[in-house]
């Protein structure tokens, strides 16, 4: 009676044993390329033949119009003033919406995404009223001589407006997680409020605040529909890139609409791809590896 | 630094957390507040560090009232139960931290505070990790960088809530004997919360019994292991044998089990408690005692046997526990399921008409 154990199966040969304990890898990281590959890197392929058929004199030209470089400043000074702005009132946001129990809280959470769900174009209508001379808001600032509706400044608050919910939707479970022990701690060693926040909260903020702030620059970088109506759009002065593009596609010249397109999109790309790389490593260290 | 906590009360909402609490702590000395969760020793911890503001009371420290005084000008180190070091700052940044946040004027210049943080790590003998950054650092030199950050600015009060409550047994017990000696060392008054009665008697030298929000019993670890003024104190610090019954002649009885009374007793509902030291087991009842048991259990593992009981036609809560001695096991090699008796040495007796027990005496009489 020696080794018939009925439950001791042979494993066939040849039949490879499955190391992963996650089932289901493959057909999921399948699905996921095949609809990256369906709605982003199809039209991107798209933008970049349409470019490449141009020639590179030609592009070169296209891309340094010097009205078109007019639009680059314009475009990247007024979305790195709004990425700003939203750094610091999306962060003022998120606060009061994590450390403040008061009425009416579920309702302020819902609202902070409306700037998402609203069409832009709508946005930028809404805004351009309120902000022109005639407007609620214009009437008063007009009195101190301040003028948004139809100036760069136009421009910097529609981009705000827009893409303030990634910053506070970026802080705030950063926010959520942080242990209240750790302000305590600070506290019972002798800092002070502002220490406090500059020593303990803000590093630990710093890489959800610069991602936020990120994509709010890269989606400032190619807004277009609330940004036209309150632009503005004299050349020079207060045209964006995205307005570029759309008046070259007016002329028909998909080759110079498409040349700008991807200079704006490579801009976006290589900035998100930035803030990924400095924010693993910045992460890296505060979760165990050898910083 | 002397504690003096003066008439502390807490409500969180409808919770009351602390209710009345009159308590000194002496100065230089290590004490547990030790009793089971929701019994409001962490609160009591925190507002003597000034992380809770009590409801009413005082507390004061060498008699001078702090009762308004903000955490930070307590100057009390404070460990969390969860070290709560600060994850971006290395080691050595984590215990300058509080020389650095000083104001100008009172702060070490920078050699000065570079000396003092090499000579806190080499306290906690960490001193080889002091680039490191808290999440490359195991539970138990988490709490040893804690407790160095929290000795930086030489408060003299310490206070540590659950300090070796996430650790493993070894780390615990190494960590134990190292606070205790770092304790007499140094001589700050400390105060550290724990719900295990072990760690409180071993470690500290007075104990703070505390039982929903009130104190139930201050002492000496040996007075309160071996003079418990409450079922509820005896019933925490260890392993108990109960014996309910009633009080009639002189005789505790219940079911087929008695007890003779070596002191004279009134008549009345009593509960008989025994620690299991306090107890012999034999194979005849004796003229004092009756306590038939069939053995339920037997663990050979540790210093003792330990047999636990099931009482043999009377009833207890729980199995008794008794503990005999290894020769005595191997002479007599008892099995599951004999019956035996047990013999109470010394025990505790709680009657309904009195509020404090009593503590009884078999050795005098013959047994």
């Amino acid at each position: 009676m020696a080794d018939t154990n009925p439950s001791a199966r042979p494993r066939r040969p040849g039949v490879p044993v499955s190391r992963r304990v996650l089932p289901g890898f493959g057909l999921s990281l399948g699905i996921t390329l095949f609809f990256i590959s369906l709605v982003l890197l199809l039209p991107i392929s798209g933008l970049v033949i349409h470019t490449a058929g141009m020639g590179w004199e030609q592009f070169w030209f296209v891309v340094t119009d010097p009205r078109v470089v007019a639009s680059y400043k314009v475009t990247v000074l007024a979305a790195l003033a709004a990425s700003l702005f939203n750094c610091v009132f999306g962060l003022l946001m998120a606060w009061v919406l994590v450390r403040y129990e008061f009425p009416g809280k579920r309702l302020l959470d819902a609202i902070m995404d409306l700037p998402f769900a609203l069409p832009t174009a709508v946005a930028g209508i809404t805004l351009a009223t309120l902000f022109a001379e005639s407007g609620w808001y214009g009437r008063v600032l007009s009195e101190f001589g301040i003028e948004v509706a139809y100036t760069p400044l136009g421009i910097v608050v529609a981009m705000a407006f827009t893409s303030v919910p990634f910053v506070v939707r970026t802080v705030q479970p950063v926010l959520e997680e942080l242990p209240a022990e750790d302000e305590e701690a600070a506290v019972s060693l002798g800092a002070s409020d502002w220490t406090v926040f500059r020593r303990i909260l803000f590093p630990v903020l710093w890489p959800a605040l610069v991602t936020g702030g990120g994509l709010s620059f890269a989606r400032s970088l190619g807004e277009y529909g609330a940004v036209v109506f309150i632009a503005g759009n004299s050349p020079y002065v207060s045209e964006v890139i995205s307005l570029m593009v759309f008046v070259r596609l007016e002329e028909y010249d998909f080759a110079a609409a498409s040349a700008i397109a991807s200079v704006v999109m490579g801009v976006s790309l290589l900035l998100l791809l930035a803030i990924n790389v400095w924010q693993g490593r910045y992460l890296k260290r505060l979760h165990g590896g050898r910083g | 630094m002397t504690i003096e906590i003066d008439g502390i009360n807490k409500s969180f909402g409808q919770f009351q957390a602390l209710r009345d609490i009159d308590l000194t702590i002496p100065d230089g000395q290590l004490t547990a507040l030790l009793g089971p969760s929701g019994s409001g020793k962490t609160t009591l911890l925190r507002s003597i560090a000034g992380l809770e503001n009590p409801d009413r009371g005082r507390i004061l420290f060498s008699g001078e009232d702090v009762t308004g005084l903000h955490v930070r000008e307590r100057r009390v180190g404070f460990v969390f139960q969860h070290y709560a070091l600060f994850r971006h700052m290395t080691v050595s940044e984590n215990v300058a931290f509080g020389l650095k946040v000083m104001p100008r004027r009172e702060r070490p210049s920078k050699p000065e505070i570079r000396r003092r943080v090499r000579e806190l790590l080499e306290m906690v003998q960490l001193d080889h990790l002091a680039g490191r950054y808290p999440a490359q650092l195991s539970g138990g030199q988490k709490q040893r960088i804690a407790l160095a950050r929290a000795m930086a600015k030489r408060p003299e009060i310490l206070l540590l809530d659950e300090p070796f409550g996430a650790l493993d047994a070894k780390v615990r017990k190494e960590l134990r004997r190292w606070l205790r000696s770092l304790h007499d060392e140094l001589h700050f008054t400390s105060v550290f919360v724990t719900h295990d009665q072990e760690e409180a008697l071993e470690l500290s030298d007075q104990v703070v019994v505390m039982r929903q929000g009130s104190v139930e019993q201050v002492d000496s670890p040996l007075e309160l292991y071996s003079q418990p003024d409450s079922r509820f104190v005896f019933n925490f610090l260890g392993q108990v044998n109960a014996l309910p019954g009633a009080i009639s002649g002189g005789v505790l009885r219940q079911g087929e089990a008695w007890v003779r009374l070596p002191e004279s007793c009134d008549d009345d509902d009593a509960e008989l408690y025994l620690r299991p030291h306090e107890v012999r087991l034999t194979q005849e009842p004796s003229q004092n005692a009756h306590l038939p048991f069939r053995i339920e259990a037997i663990n050979v593992i540790g210093a003792e046997v330990r047999v636990e009981l099931r009482p043999d036609g009377w009833e207890s809560e729980e199995l008794w526990e008794v503990g005999i001695t290894h020769s005595a096991f191997n002479a007599r090699q008892p099995g599951r399921g004999d019956r035996c008796y047990a013999v109470p040495d010394v025990g505790h007796l709680f009657c309904d008409h009195l509020s404090e027990p009593k503590t009884l005496s078999w050795y005098d009489s013959a047994g």
